[in-house]
């Protein structure tokens, strides 16, 4: 935590809240400040939601929150209380593809397509993808869908770059995420 | 970031009775939560309003629209009745921010986002929206994409949603709750220049909350446009919401409202009387344009936003056009 502003002297306020992670329930004594992505990485020990930013900026802290993709970076824990929550840790299980070496539609795409290079965008990049395909299989339409009243179209090039904007990748593994996104989305 | 007490809000009357004078209400959280963090707001409790019963889109007999502001961006841009009666309102929704902060933001967090001029944002720096009376370094400083109209020596910011700018042009109001009653803003009021006084963006009291955006009724093309630094996830350099009515060959109706260009949503009501009544031709949107953009006042650094200015609202009346 930044100490500029902890200056006031008002002593933190903790609160209880129960989150289910990974089909897991736990119930976790927090500070109300505490943000999702910290819970996940620092009470439950799972680091794949990564701090890139901390501002909403990167997408790499993305993670399933009541089944959609969201930023756990921004989303207070306390907020949150009684949510459930899929990380990359639990995609393969939420796929049905749990057990040694399971991984699901996504994750096992990325690994044929080389979809990544030192990784760190990666866990978001999975989550968000799927949560992308989700909203795609909805009929959700994005910015460069041409025609809002029409049935949304397949997903090209054009329409997986778009939706997947939120998720920077420093090593600019771009094309192969395209690929790989586009191979699951077919 | 300064320890908080967290309230949930059941109900309207909750909510307004919980606000004190260090309150923020919660929606998503995507920009209170990250002014937080960078220390520019320092709440001491938080009212969650997410789990008021205004999460709904009512289509009323007559095609206008009622959005409760508690539903998600993106449940707005996907709603099946908004893509077919304002799809400017989608398209301006899904030109904002990104798939997973769309998910999580309100349409009432949306409307009351703050700036994101780069000096408002660092603690270190004076600046007149956050610290009154600290001057306004972005004003003589780095300001390639601040406002060129309606500016004042006390703050130069524009307003950042791409919601706001389509809500401008379809004459939205929103309905705002405090302890007093129930209050119904037209947009066109909502918003403030920034005048001698930049900390207030809006015309709310401390503790109003709004409840609901209505939209009228549309009966037109419309499309919303941006340009921005990036092909996608960045806020505008400017953006237009139009709409566009043409029979015969001549301009019926037509709305234009510019964001990224000041203070609040741009609404280009001189282009728009220019324009009803005349021939729908290139020559026309021209001269319109030129007339809205003789009022502009460009800084050092952001004189291109006139032409880009010009340039979307003819290619966005061109393309409307067309249709007809
Ligand atoms: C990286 C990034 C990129 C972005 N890009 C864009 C973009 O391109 N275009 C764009 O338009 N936006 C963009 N955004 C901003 C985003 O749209 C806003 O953060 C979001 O809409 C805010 O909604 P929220 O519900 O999360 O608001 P919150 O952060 O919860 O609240 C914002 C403000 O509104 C107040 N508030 C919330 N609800 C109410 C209510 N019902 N009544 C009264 N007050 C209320 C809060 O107290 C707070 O002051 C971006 C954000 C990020 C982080
Ligand atoms: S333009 Fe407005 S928000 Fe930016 S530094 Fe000046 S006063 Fe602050
Ligand atoms: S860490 Fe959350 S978006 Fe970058
Ligand atoms: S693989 Fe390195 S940041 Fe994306």
């Amino acid at each position: 935590m930044d100490s500029a502003n902890t200056r006031g002297g008002a002593p933190p306020v903790p609160v209880s809240i129960t989150l289910t992670v990974n089909g897991r329930e736990h119930r976790l004594d927090i500070d109300t400040r505490a943000s999702l992505l910290d819970v996940l990485r620092e009470r439950l020990g799972l680091t794949g939601a990564k701090k890139g930013c901390d501002h909403g900026q990167c997408g790499a802290c993305t993670v399933l929150l009541d089944g959609r993709r969201a930023n756990s970076c921004l989303a207070l824990a306390v907020a949150n209380d009684g949510a459930e929550v899929t990380t990359v840790e639990g995609l393969a299980e939420a796929a049905g593809a749990a057990g040694e070496g399971g991984l699901s539609p996504i994750q096992e795409a990325f690994v044929e397509r080389d979809a990544l290079q030192c990784g760190y965008c990666t866990p978001g990049q999975l989550c968000s993808a799927t949560g992308m395909l989700a909203e795609a299989a909805e009929g959700w339409p994005s910015f460069v869908t041409e025609d809002l009243a029409a049935e949304p179209p397949a997903l090209d090039d054009a329409e997986i770059r778009e939706r997947m904007s939120g998720n920077l990748c420093r090593c600019g593994a771009y094309v192969n995420i395209v690929a790989a996104v586009r191979e699951v989305g077919a | 970031m300064r320890p908080f007490t967290y309230e949930r809000a059941d109900s309207v009357d909750d909510a307004v009775a919980l606000h004190g004078e260090q309150t923020r209400y919660l929606g998503g959280g995507t920009n209170l939560v990250d002014l937080m963090r960078l220390g520019v707001e320092q709440p001491d409790r938080l009212v969650d309003v997410t789990r008021l019963p205004y999460d709904q889109i009512t289509v009323a007999p007559d095609g206008g629209l009622l959005i409760g502001a508690t539903v998600r961006n993106s449940d707005l841009a996907v709603s099946w009745s908004v893509r077919q009666t304002h799809p400017l309102l989608s398209q301006a929704v899904l030109a904002g921010a990104s798939g997973q902060i769309r998910n999580q933001a309100t349409v009432g967090g949306n409307l009351l986002q703050r700036t994101r001029c780069s000096y408002f944002q660092d603690i270190t720096k004076p600046c007149n929206k956050r610290d009154p009376g600290s001057g306004c370094p972005a004003r003589k400083g780095e300001n390639h994409n601040m406002a060129i109209f309606g500016h004042s020596t006390a703050c130069v910011a524009t307003h950042p949603s791409d919601m706001a700018v389509a809500l401008a042009a379809l004459d939205a109001s929103v309905h705002v709750h405090s302890r007093e009653g129930k209050r119904v803003l037209p947009l066109s009021d909502f918003y403030r220049f920034p005048k001698d006084d930049p900390s207030r963006d809006t015309v709310l009291k401390p503790g109003e909350l709004i409840t609901e955006v209505e939209v009228p009724p549309l009966g037109m093309p419309s499309s919303y446009r941006k340009v921005r630094e990036r092909a996608s996830f960045a806020f505008a350099l400017v953006s237009i919401a139009g709409a566009l009515k043409v029979e015969d060959g001549v301009v019926q109706d037509c709305r234009i409202a510019l964001g990224g260009v000041a203070h609040k949503p741009w609404r280009a009501h001189r282009a728009e009387e220019m324009l009803r009544g005349v021939a729908a031709t290139k020559e026309n949107y021209l001269r319109a344009a030129d007339a809205e953009l003789e009022s502009a006042h460009p800084l050092r650094e952001n004189g291109y936003k006139i032409p880009l200015a010009r340039n979307l609202i003819v290619r966005t009346m061109l393309s409307l056009g067309e249709g007809a």
